[in-house]
């Protein structure tokens, strides 16, 4: 077959299209079709077609040849997504067959997604759908630009002119509405075959291109080398003496030499060499696409997740953005909710700060923005506890765009706008510069990498008797059998010397707290794990606190009610408060704010010590691990 | 990049995933052209280490040259290899048809390693052009307790963000090389040199496309002697990969029934 045979676009790369549309519109037959009409069909599979068709008293069923699962089958239904490679005389594709069926969104965006182009399958009778309009909508908010409309079964609505026009209107002033312009609208019967691959004798009425025609017309994404540098980093090696970066150059160039700004941490490097198994000579250059590992001249602190830029066309750095999104999760999404977000190769807690708008993309009505529901599109702001590295998806799609998990699950993916946030970038620049004239040359990182752990201060809080003292003793006991280094700050060390000038007024109460929160940032960027202990009732003060050390605050409640610790009461405390013995004390006469969005929650009314010492240890061995894998695994 | 180094590349990423987000993880190794270049791609990946065992589930029915091929290459890339017996027939679901019977002792062999070491992650080198059920499968597919694959309600997977988070008791199956066609892998094994067992050239006039046991495998008429010819007869035929393989056409519904059940 000449279409198979080797061209001068045997190393091509193919160019990837979708075929989306309503339920029981034909993408599959069009498939079916398309894979048959090029020559493209491997041998017996008509037999074995015509023979399941048969079996199941139909006529012959094109979209067999995708449709594999028998339950797809029996049900004459396109559950999961599809790919398949052909080829025309100009060009490979692979092919990517969608299900039209509401229920089956996710796969939907799981094929579409990987799209360069698209096919929108209308059915001539049933027009323009519901998910013809949703499926339409995606396809624009995935930035997919490239759409032809396909107007199919044609031999249903008599092959006629009259009707194509009025679907061909419907069609085009919906995607107008959307902004988008479709290249082509072409009539088809997908089951005989009309304007497929060839020219349909039964539509002499129109002139324009035929599918294959236009899939060749359709352009090859642009390379996206011309691009700033993004280099999300996704893992750190050290098989032997090299420490390997390694990651996929999602856009832009990058050359021995260059150097680097790693974003959010805001450290430079410059790049010693790129790393490449049996490569014949030395690598100097990479480029976008390209799956990389590179050293560096200095050993600064790296880890999975950051991004690698030039340091003139550097991404975004904010803890807050504003997203649109699409929503597959069960439960609806809501405002204070808070899920994983995983962007490029980073993982990040967020919290949607707000929705702003839930759009109904079947007839684009604005929708309640009390809570967004599946298949919904929203637009909304999320907001991060530490700074990140993002780009705007217009500007660079790799980098702008993530998705949300909550449990086990993907529940959502959105795009970036920075609109109405501006790039906290220089104003963490300044302050890192100045911290950098006193702290002398050994940074936070520096000491992270020789402990072979992060560090922060692990702010527990809670009622007297809660347990915090107890918790903060072990934990350091544990810890420092592990080789972490750590140090437990209490009301006696601290009273005794640092704040022996201070008494128990509100104001020497917060100056105490703000002196503890200072100090603990200190032994923090010395790289050093501090666990504090201090009932800190206030939230005021713990928001002090965690100002003053930002991402290197960790809050922990240390939760039990009144009621349990007036029974442990070690120290006689609350039966002298319950006397009037002491006055303003915490939980009797005074009021603790419990934490609203503590990181850790220990509730030690109904657990062991033990137990509890195994959270913390838990929470430590996630959050202050170093992302490096060593050459001992497997 | 060309086609290849984009494939390539992209299974590199789905390597590196996987080494990322599983301690436990293991790679399978069916000795054939498609997990030789999967040993490949994971060597480049990982700078010429292998930092996870390769699992060769023994079905006793392979052909020699396999054998020596796997004692020859284990040695010389390096291989931290698990080797397992899989279990007797008799063992085996009695109501699939025979060939797909057969082939599920892997299915058995491989849920038993998996529980025996606890692997979080298992990476098979099937791909999407081989079967239409695999055309249909996502790069990290997870399974359920018993292996079982739920096809009919997978995870959303797009922009390479690829579901990582699991349930105890259940495990993923890691697929870098789904997107690869044969074509690709024959035009990437004469790029990179990379061997493969000597069954796939002609011999009387036959030869091996896909390989598996003895008893459910047979050879298709060629006369490609030579990797080039080799390619050049696929950039031709019309003849499907696996048409020599039993186990997949024995009825309609055979393969997917092996496929829901655990095998690769
Ligand atoms: N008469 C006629 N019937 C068609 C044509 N194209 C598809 N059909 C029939 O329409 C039905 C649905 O076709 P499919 O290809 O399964 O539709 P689909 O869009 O893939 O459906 P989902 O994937 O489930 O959304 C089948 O019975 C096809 O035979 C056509 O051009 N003319
Ligand atoms: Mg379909």
């Amino acid at each position: 077959m000449s279409d198979k045979t080797q061209d001068a676009t045997q190393g091509a790369v193919p160019l990837t299209i979708v075929i989306v549309g309503h339920v029981d519109h034909g993408k599959s037959t069009l498939v079916g079709r398309l894979i048959h009409d090029t020559g493209s069909m491997p041998d017996g599979k008509l037999a074995a077609i015509k023979a399941m068709s048969e079996k199941r008293g139909m006529p012959f069923e094109w979209a067999f040849l995708l449709d594999a699962f028998q339950a797809e089958r029996d049900q004459g239904i396109t559950i999961d997504t599809t790919q398949i490679r052909f080829r025309t005389q100009t060009r490979p594709y692979l092919i990517i067959d969608a299900p039209g069926h509401k229920e089956f969104l996710k796969n939907m965006i799981t094929g579409a997604a990987a799209a360069s182009a698209a096919l929108l399958v209308i059915d001539a009778v049933d027009g323009v759908q519901e998910q013809s309009r949703r499926h339409g909508y995606l396809l624009h908010l995935l930035g997919i630009r490239q759409v032809t409309v396909v107007v199919n079964k044609m031999d249903l609505a008599g092959y006629g002119a009259e009707r194509f026009a009025e679907v061909e209107g419907d069609i085009r002033r919906y995607l107008g509405s959307i902004g988008v312009t479709p290249a082509f609208v072409v009539p088809v019967s997908a089951r005989e075959g009309d304007n497929i691959a060839s020219r349909s004798a039964a539509m002499p009425w129109y002139t324009g291109p035929t599918v294959t025609e236009a899939l060749d017309r359709c352009t090859m994404p642009p390379s996206v080398d011309e691009l700033p540098l993004r280099l999300p980093v996704q893992d750190v090696y050290k098989f032997d003496q090299r420490r390997i970066i390694a990651g996929r150059i999602e856009s832009g160039r990058l050359r021995v030499g260059d150097t680097l700004l790693f974003s959010p941490s805001n450290k430079t490097a410059r790049v010693a060499s790129i790393e490449a198994w049996g490569a014949a000579a030395p690598v100097t250059q990479v480029s976008a696409g390209q799956s990389v590992g590179i050293t560096l001249d200095e050993q600064i602190f790296v880890e999975r997740g950051q991004i690698v830029s030039h340091v003139e066309s550097a991404p975004f750095e904010t803890n807050v953005f504003r997203a649109r999104l699409f929503w597959l999760g069960h439960a609806p999404l809501t405002r204070g909710r808070q899920y994983k977000m995983k962007l490029a190769t980073g993982e990040f807690p967020v919290e949607v700060q707000q929705v702003e708008s839930v759009i109904d993309v079947a007839d684009l009505s604005a929708g309640d923005t009390a809570a967004v529901e599946r298949n919904d599109v929203a637009e909304i702001v999320l907001r991060c506890r530490s700074m990140l590295a993002v780009d705007e998806f217009i500007a660079n799609p790799r980098t702008g765009r993530f998705v949300l998990v909550e449990g086990y699950d993907i529940v959502g993916g959105g795009i970036i706008s920075m609109d109405g946030y501006p790039d906290q970038r220089g104003q963490r620049t300044v302050v890192s510069t100045n911290i950098h004239a006193v702290e002398s040359r050994v940074s936070m990182e520096d000491h992270w990498l020789k402990n072979h752990h992060k560090s922060g201060v692990i702010w527990l809080t809670g009622l007297s008797g809660a347990g915090k003292t107890t918790l903060a003793l072990a934990l350091e006991h544990e810890l420092h059998r592990r080789g972490y280094q750590v140090y437990v700050l209490d009301g006696d060390n601290i009273r005794h010397g640092l704040s022996a000038d201070l008494g128990f007024s509100p104001d020497d109460r917060a100056e105490n707290i703000r002196r503890v929160g200072e100090v603990s940032k200190l032994f923090a960027q010395a790289g050093v794990i501090v666990v504090t202990a201090f009932i800190s009732p206030y939230r005021a003060d713990r928001d002090h606190v965690r100002e003053i050390a930002g991402e290197l605050f960790h809050e922990v409640y240390v939760k039990a009610d009144v009621a349990t610790c007036e029974s442990r009461d070690p120290k006689g405390l609350y039966k002298k408060a319950r006397a009037g013995e002491i006055k303003d004390f915490t939980g009797i006469s005074a009021p603790y704010e419990a934490p609203e969005a503590a990181d850790l929650v220990i509730d030690t009314s109904d657990q062991s010590i033990d137990q509890s010492v195994a959270m913390l240890l838990d929470y430590v061995g996630t959050r202050f691990t170093m992302d490096t894998k060593q050459a001992a695994k497997g | 990049m060309d086609h290849l180094d984009a494939l390539e590349s992209q299974s590199i990423y789905i390597f590196r995933e996987a080494f990322n987000r599983f301690d436990r993880l293991a790679m399978l190794w069916s000795l054939g052209k498609d997990s030789n270049v999967m040993i490949w791609l994971a060597k480049k990946a990982f700078f010429g280490h292998m930092p996870f065992p390769s699992l060769f589930c023994d079905t006793g029915k392979k052909f020699p040259e396999m054998y020596d091929f796997r004692d020859r290459y284990a040695a010389e890339w390096g291989l931290n290899l698990i080797l397992r017996d899989c279990p007797p027939i008799e063992e085996i679901d009695p109501t699939l048809p025979p060939a797909a019977r057969s082939a599920a002792r892997k299915t058995e062999a491989l849920k038993r390693a998996i529980a025996e070491f606890d692997f979080q992650a298992v990476i098979a080198g099937i791909r999407r052009d081989e079967e239409p059920t695999r055309a249909k499968e996502r790069v990290f597919s997870p399974r359920g307790t018993d292996a079982n694959w739920n096809f009919k309600d997978q995870p959303p997977e797009f922009w390479d963000q690829y579901k990582t988070d699991f349930a105890p008791g259940t495990h993923v199956r890691i697929h870098p090389i789904l997107h690869w066609t044969e074509l690709d892998i024959w035009r990437y094994i004469r790029r990179e040199g990379i061997p493969v067992v000597p069954l796939y050239y002609t011999r009387n006039g036959k030869r091996y496309r896909s390989l598996g046991d003895m008893d459910i495998t047979h050879p298709v008429a060629s006369e490609a002697a030579t990797i080039d010819e080799i390619i050049a007869e696929l950039e031709q035929t019309s003849v499907p990969e696996r048409s020599g393989r039993a186990m997949d056409s024995e009825t309609e519904d055979a393969f997917e029934r092996l496929r829901t059940a655990g095998y690769m």
